[in-house]
């Protein structure tokens, strides 16, 4: 491995494999030991913490002590913890996350099944309150002080102390079930309608009519984030006197903050989108369960309530994960698009 | 000679620097209202078993109707078992608000503790522990508390426990940057050239000088504290017995009084977490600007 990379170093002057490469084989290489942690975490977290797997399982249901034995040897608990942990690393390493125990199917084909809603609210959420948090935030910052900084603050401030469930009850209550005269007029459960007429376009529309509301609960919340970093780094470059340079030359104000202001500012805020996919990640738990969105949320809801220890745990490491992954890739982008990081 | 010892000396000193921080504090608006809102609620809170009687929250002893509108009898209407709203809601408020406090106040203690430690030793045990630092601000907090409290048995403890160890990380970071600053001083280096050792450097010196950060963070971290609790409340992995703002806003889901459009069911819990949330972090940013003179005029 060295070898390769050092005769990859042809040019620089200094010793050892250039910057770049260590600093991606470093970021990969803490991805890769973060994620090992996860499942150690996972393993601990639903194996050895519970103290006995089988009996939490069942505490809401009688059992006999056979059912109980029974259901220790189907899950391996019979079993010393490090031949446990031994067997769960490995099935892990081939996909494989065990049995869950109320549907009694493998973990990894629930989840698979569950991922694409998951991806599809929280991508659309993250992308609309992107766009919704840099423009207000921009807006703020170049009055600011003004009426405008005063509004969207206080709205953002007030959205993100309020709980995201309640937000979605209340909408669900306004505009799905309606209020005295008004009729619902967005469906109120689930993904889509069974009485959907064939044809692509009306099952988009369905799927998109479905949509509504729980993407607006989840933008509400994660939005006021985007809006007060991009406003708060815009701020930081209002001083800088490459735009005094740029009003010089007699630019327009509004090409000042377009072409010189907002590009510089949205740099810290680019990679604040993928460190805050933890937050869309609660945020999708309980927007899933309050509209009864078939993903990973609901998932997750659903194993608790029994709770289903094996599913519940390949939730936590594939939600886990996901967001490590995405913190990786958020530090190598930033590398790429910050000059100054990246000459450090 | 930025201070001569004079007649008041410490002592006014403190109270000097108090009284500035104070006038700063007050002239932010948003902390000045969030701290007269807390007081507010702190105290109906507490005095909630002198001013209303508990027993009409028994569900045998109830003599209202299930999910009736407001009414004169019951200003906010009654939930699902026929027991007046307003009275959960004043009662739900206890619950919530010694959840968000002591699950803050320990995640202080665990951030704090981390901080210093990474800080002031340096070598293995900053890389160790910046590196689970590090995994556990990157760690979804909510999944992981999800889990603790599944697999734990229920209770306020087990809550608290969640919420306390998964909320942490950012303190931990804030006050490992504070110690390092704190550290170059002079005076730190006075006490350690008069033979200090860890104990006496960290306790005496480092800790004072960090403690009104903490603070600051602490107070956000109460209001996400107060969020997290109703979240894992309302997912119904709370102390079934207790009444909080999230397990009266579960009840609500639970029971249809969505459906229903029991709107005076749904409003008061959640008002009241969003108006104690929302002071708490109006209080916690206008303690940042008392402390950091930099963030003046950028806020306000």
């Amino acid at each position: 491995m060295t070898d390769t990379r050092e005769e990859l170093e042809t040019r620089g002057p200094t010793n050892g494999p250039p910057p770049l490469l260590r600093f991606v084989a470093a970021k990969i290489g803490g991805g890769v030991v973060s994620l090992f942690l996860v499942a150690v975490l996972g393993f601990f977290l639903f194996r050895v913490l519970p103290g006995d797997p089988a009996r939490t399982m069942t505490r809401s249901t009688p059992v006999s002590a056979e059912q109980l034995a029974a259901l220790r040897h189907r899950f391996g608990l019979d079993q010393p913890l490090y031949l446990q942990f031994r067997d769960f690393l490995l099935n892990l390493l081939h996909g494989d996350l065990g049995t869950s125990y109320i549907y009694n199917r493998p973990v990894a084909e629930l989840i698979l099944e569950r991922i694409g809603p998951t991806v599809l609210l929280g991508g659309t959420a993250t992308v609309a309150a992107v766009l919704v948090g840099l423009w207000m935030g921009t807006r703020a910052a170049w009055r600011q002080g003004g009426p405008v900084d005063r509004w969207f603050t206080s709205v953002g401030l007030t959205l993100w102390s309020v709980p995201t469930f309640w937000l979605g009850l209340l909408l669900l209550m306004a505009f799905g079930v309606g209020v005295g005269p008004l009729p619902g007029l967005f469906p109120v459960a689930g993904m889509s309608s069974p009485d959907v007429p064939a044809g692509v376009v009306a099952r988009v529309l369905d799927v998109a009519h479905h949509l509504v509301l729980p993407c607006l609960t989840l933008v509400a919340v994660i939005y006021a984030q985007f809006m007060m970093v991009m406003r708060t780094s815009l701020l930081e470059e209002m001083g800088a006197e490459y735009l005094t340079t740029a009003r010089a030359k007699g630019l327009r104000e509004d090409l000042v903050r377009r072409r010189h202001a907002v590009p510089n500012a949205l740099l810290p805020t680019v990679t604040l989108i993928f460190l805050h996919l933890g937050l869309v990640v609660a945020g999708a738990i309980t927007v899933e369960t309050v509209f009864s969105w078939p993903g990973l949320g609901l998932l997750t809801y659903e194993a608790l309530r029994v709770p289903d220890l094996p599913l519940l745990q390949g939730t936590f490491i594939v939600l886990a994960g996901s967001v490590i992954v995405m913190n990786v890739l958020a530090e190598l982008i930033y590398r790429f698009l910050d000059p100054r990081v990246r000459e450090s | 000679m930025s201070a001569p010892p004079n007649a008041t000396g410490v002592t006014g000193r403190r109270l000097a620097a108090l009284t500035e921080g104070w006038r700063v504090y007050r002239a932010d608006r948003g902390g000045a209202f969030g701290l007269a809102v807390l007081l507010v609620v702190v105290a109906l809170a507490l005095l909630a078993p002198v001013l209303t009687r508990s027993g009409e929250l028994d569900v045998t002893r109830v003599q209202g109707a299930p999910l009736q509108p407001p009414s004169a009898t019951n200003w906010l209407g009654t939930d699902e078992s026929g027991r007046s709203v307003l009275l959960l809601t004043w009662w739900g408020a206890r619950m919530s608000l010694l959840v968000g406090l002591s699950a803050a106040v320990l995640s202080m203690v665990i951030g704090t503790v981390v901080g210093l430690l990474a800080a002031h030793f340096g070598g293995w045990v900053a890389t160790l522990l910046l590196r689970v630092t590090d995994f556990f601000l990157v760690l979804p907090a909510l999944v992981l508390a999800i889990a603790l409290s599944t697999v734990l048995s229920r209770g306020v403890f087990t809550i608290v426990l969640a919420i306390g160890v998964t909320s942490w990380p950012q303190t931990a970071r804030l006050v490992r940057a504070q110690t390092l600053t704190v550290e170059t001083r002079p005076y730190i280096e006075r006490a350690r050239a008069l033979g200090g050792g860890h104990r006496h450097l960290l306790g005496k010196h480092v800790l004072p000088a960090v403690l009104p950060l903490v603070f600051a963070t602490t107070t956000l971290t109460v209001a996400s504290a107060i969020i997290a609790e109703s979240t894992l409340s309302f997912l119904g992995l709370g102390d079934p017995s207790m009444i909080s703002w999230g397990s009266m806003l579960k009840s609500a889901m639970d029971t249809g009084a969505v459906t229903a459009g029991a709107w005076w069911y749904l409003l008061p819990p959640g008002l009241g977490i969003a108006i104690v949330v929302l002071s708490f972090t109006l209080c916690g940013r206008a303690l940042e600007t008392v402390l950091n003179p930099k963030l003046r005029g950028t806020r306000r």
